[in-house]
């Protein structure tokens, strides 16, 4: 429950931050970013799961995460490069970063299914976050028609797998 | 004609019926933008369903009641011959909240 709580606590801070919320939207190269961001930091975090956990249905779904996001962020860049946006390195995607290398080190230090539960918790929460800011401020603030459809795409991807990991996470209990 | 005997015709015709490999509609149902479409086909027993995957992410159709589980990796078409009748509803496993019915007729 700390994980779960922290880390949602954590992202929610984040993508309601001074960067994204003073004055303007954010620009399609910074919502770029940030989604680029969000899916990096979600491979990283299931390769670390891949390696420590032993628990089948927790490598299952890290597994899943990683081929869904790597799917989706090559499309990310395929659309950035057509469009020849250049994504935009901003504070929320900075700070998004740091809180997750901060998570990962956390988490090394965990072993067996205490491990798998702080993992699938994160997972939870963070998909949670990353929905709520990609419906109440990515997306509304995405001026290009394409960039706004693959963020609408994503939202779907991520809520499915947010009730993945919900799932998972109430069989670990 | 004895009821026992209409019975026993009838009872033959329908495994004569039965074993007569069927040569099956085809029913496409798409996977598209991590929707199901159509969300509820009908089918019978002996059609082949061919699941589209438009979408760059793998999907499966996975049957609650555990009669089929298909995986379509990204781009494919992946066919299956229906073999037993009734209302299965599926869901692909790496994204739940994608969910669908088949109605299969015998």
């Amino acid at each position: 429950m700390f994980f779960r709580c922290s880390a949602a606590v954590a992202v929610i801070a984040v993508l309601t931050s001074p960067a994204l919320a003073q004055g303007a939207k954010p620009t399609d190269p910074q919502i770029a970013h940030v989604a680029y961001t969000a899916g990096v930091i979600d491979i990283n975090a299931a390769k670390q799961a891949l390696n420590k956990s032993s628990n089948k249905e927790v490598k299952q779904f890290a597994q899943d995460m990683v081929r869904d996001h790597e799917a989706v962020n090559k499309q990310a860049l395929d659309l950035v490069n057509k469009l020849k946006v250049t994504p935009e390195d901003n504070d929320t995607s900075r700070t998004l970063s740091k809180q997750a290398s901060d998570k990962l080190a956390e988490f090394e230090k965990l072993k067996g299914a205490e491990f798998d539960k702080a993992y699938v918790a994160n997972e939870v929460a963070y998909h949670k976050s990353v929905n709520g800011a990609l419906e109440t401020q990515l997306i509304p603030s995405a001026n290009n028609s394409e960039l706004k459809n693959l963020l609408q795409t994503g939202l779907k991807i991520f809520q499915g797998h947010q009730q993945h990991a919900e799932h998972v996470a109430a069989d670990l209990k | 004609m004895s009821p026992g005997r209409h019975i026993a015709i009838v009872a033959a015709v329908a495994l004569a019926v039965a074993a007569i490999p069927a040569q099956g509609a085809t029913i496409q149902i798409s996977m598209e933008n991590l929707e199901i479409s159509p969300a509820e086909a009908s089918a019978k027993v002996g059609d082949i369903i061919e699941w589209i995957n438009r979408d760059v992410l793998a999907h499966t159709a996975t049957a609650r009641n555990g009669d089929f589980d298909v995986t379509m990796p990204p781009k494919k078409t992946v066919r299956l011959v229906l073999k037993k009748a009734g209302s299965v509803e599926y869901y692909c496993r790496y994204h739940p909240n994608m969910k669908a019915t088949l109605k299969i007729e015998p």
